[in-house]
């Protein structure tokens, strides 16, 4: 009698305290996607530690040829938020949501932005949307200001952290801005131009005046011709094209062969769809755009 | 003519590196390539460049996109499943294609594995082969030494080789050379192919190694006649194909191989050696 009225009353402290006890527990993180390591820098920073986020494409990796693992579906099953760029880059984005089920809300980063054309590397002649429009800080700023607003759609309860981390972080990017832009007035203004094997800079040439010319035809997928690299070569030489840049993704000895053989000089490595790891140069945004003006400046100035 | 023939020559370098280029690798492979076509193996290219994918792979996951570790891990691979399968179908009743293609399809599928368990997603035989448009020092060293190679060593394992295609029952009476010399003549397969790959891209090693053996095959009867013919026909295509790729903007490997199948296409028809016109036209019988 008296140890069953003792484990009774055990049994009923306990519970009393029970939720004293929960309250030790942290609230859970917004479980969120975020398709490319970009994106998922721009999240982070906005989201802080009330968000999760997972990257699907990697550092160093190809958003546009990605393939999606079976991880890749249950992590979003899993996910309260998807966060993708739009704009073409994520051919497989779509059918990817739709095979993990889960309710899982789509926020379109690029929602606003004013996009330009490109020619499409698969199909030359034909235009198609450029969906690089992160390589402006202009753009960047209005990417943020959706991921804020989709942060507070899906979790009204941190709308206050939102709007303090988003404000903190465009603070950041006008900074960028103003750093971007003295880089680029450093260099000469006939020596603003380069050569880079990625369509990929199209926002940035736009919004900083300098020119970006690819060579045509040489893509990650179609083969070049001898009269595209010719042509390549007599430009770089008519125009007196100073540098010629190479791409974190894709193989270099085409470039390095066009450089020795018109003197140009051949630039660091740019980062255009990617971020580096995180011991590398370019492993956020605002380091990525730093690591590339550094580069053009090396390359360009004097 | 002169604009039309020889100025994309001197006016770029990297034309002249690739004529140079194709040239070493006409006379590297061609010779290889006819005694490929003899002994009914002219698909080894094709398996061999999607086999050597689990060797880049393992050379990817240790030393990252270093061209030498995939190079190297790729030439690893490929002589292990080319003189295992070889060793295979020698001691087994299984034929070389097929122990080959079982070899070759497990290699695929392992390497697609190792792949894929790393995480990114480049495409690691994408970076591995190379364009006839690119090749600097170090890849012109290497092709030029491969065909040097290959013609000491051809030359050295060259009548058992010869033998074998022809009448391997009377060489396995009088000699033990056989085995050992096709084992020898696919390891020089290998290196060719490796090689080319990473020089001048699987498109041009392959089919400047096949294409002109078969071609040969229509103007000659002899193996020494194929060979001189094979390594003609080789470097005329690398140099009418250069010249297509440049005049009408044609990719360069495609180009090569388009006019060295052209060159096929009117040996079928034309070609003293069982041409097709040959067969049809009315014979004399041989009469005493």
């Amino acid at each position: 009698m008296l140890t069953r009225r003792m484990i009774a009353a055990a049994v009923f402290a306990f519970t009393i305290a029970a939720p004293a006890l929960a309250q030790d527990k942290p609230p859970e993180k917004l479980k969120t996607v975020a398709t490319f390591s970009i994106l998922g820098d721009l999240v982070k920073n906005v989201g802080g530690d009330r968000v999760e986020v997972t990257t699907l494409v990697g550092p160093n990796g190809d958003a546009h040829v990605y393939s999606p693992t079976p991880a890749d579906v249950q992590t979003i099953s899993h996910a309260r938020l998807v966060f993708i760029n739009g704009l073409g880059l994520e051919g497989w984005m779509t059918r990817l949501v739709a095979a993990a089920g889960g309710n899982a809300a789509t926020v379109t980063a690029s929602t606003g932005v004013k996009t330009l054309r490109m020619e499409d590397e698969n199909k030359p002649g034909h235009m198609i949307t450029d969906p690089h429009a992160w390589q402006s800080v202009a753009n960047a700023k209005i990417y943020v200001a959706n991921i804020r607003d989709g942060l507070i759609k899906a979790d009204p309860a941190g709308k206050s952290v939102y709007e303090a981390n988003a404000k903190s972080y465009l603070a950041q990017l006008d900074d960028l801005q103003a750093e971007v832009k003295s880089a680029v007035a450093k260099i000469p203004a006939e020596r603003r131009r380069i050569i880079t094997t990625h369509d990929a800079f199209g926002y940035f040439g736009a919004a900083y005046g300098m020119a970006f010319i690819s060579p045509e035809g040489v893509s990650t997928e179609t083969e070049a011709s001898a009269k595209d690299v010719a042509k390549i070569i007599d430009q770089i030489r008519k125009q007196k094209i100073p540098a010629v840049f190479m791409e974190n993704i894709s193989d270099s000895r085409l470039m390095q062969q066009i450089a020795r053989e018109t003197g140009a000089k051949i630039g660091g490595t740019l980062y255009s769809d990617a971020l580096s790891k995180a011991d590398g140069p370019a492993a956020t945004y605002i380091d990525m755009m730093r690591n590339n003006i550094r580069q053009f400046g090396a390359a360009l100035v004097g | 003519m002169y604009a039309l023939l020889i100025a994309p020559f001197s006016d770029y370098e990297f034309m002249r590196r690739a004529l140079a280029g194709i040239f070493a690798l006409s006379i590297g492979a061609a010779p290889i390539g006819v005694l490929l076509m003899l002994r009914r193996m002219s698909l080894i290219g094709d398996a061999m460049a999607h086999a050597i994918l689990p060797g880049a792979a393992i050379g990817f996951l240790f030393a990252g996109l270093s061209l030498f570790a995939l190079a190297g891990g790729g030439l690893i691979a490929g002589f292990v499943i080319a003189l295992g399968a070889g060793v295979l179908a020698r001691l087994t009743q299984v034929k070389e294609d097929a122990s080959l293609a079982a070899f070759f399809l497990i290699s695929l599928a392992l390497g697609v594995t190792i792949v894929s368990m790393r995480g990114t997603n480049v495409d690691l035989l994408h970076f591995l082969f190379g364009s006839a448009l690119a090749v600097d020092d170090p890849t012109l060293l290497l092709i030029v030494s491969i065909a040097s190679l290959s013609q000491i060593i051809l030359a050295l394992i060259w009548r058992p080789l010869v033998l074998e295609c022809v009448d391997p029952g009377f060489l396995r009476s009088v000699s033990r050379a056989g085995g050992p010399a096709h084992i020898v003549f696919l390891a020089l397969v290998v290196m060719n192919l490796v090689g080319g790959f990473l020089a001048l891209g699987t498109l041009l090693a392959v089919g400047l190694m096949m294409l002109p053996a078969v071609t040969a095959r229509f103007w000659a009867r002899d193996i020494s006649s194929m060979i001189v013919i094979a390594c003609g026909c080789a470097a005329v295509s690398g140099y009418a194909g250069l010249l297509a790729s440049y005049h009408a903007n044609l990719p360069s490997g495609p180009a090569v191989i388009l006019v060295a199948g052209v060159l096929y296409a009117v040996s079928v028809i034309v070609g003293p050696v069982g041409g097709l016109i040959w067969l049809r036209a009315p014979r004399r019988h041989l009469e005493a």
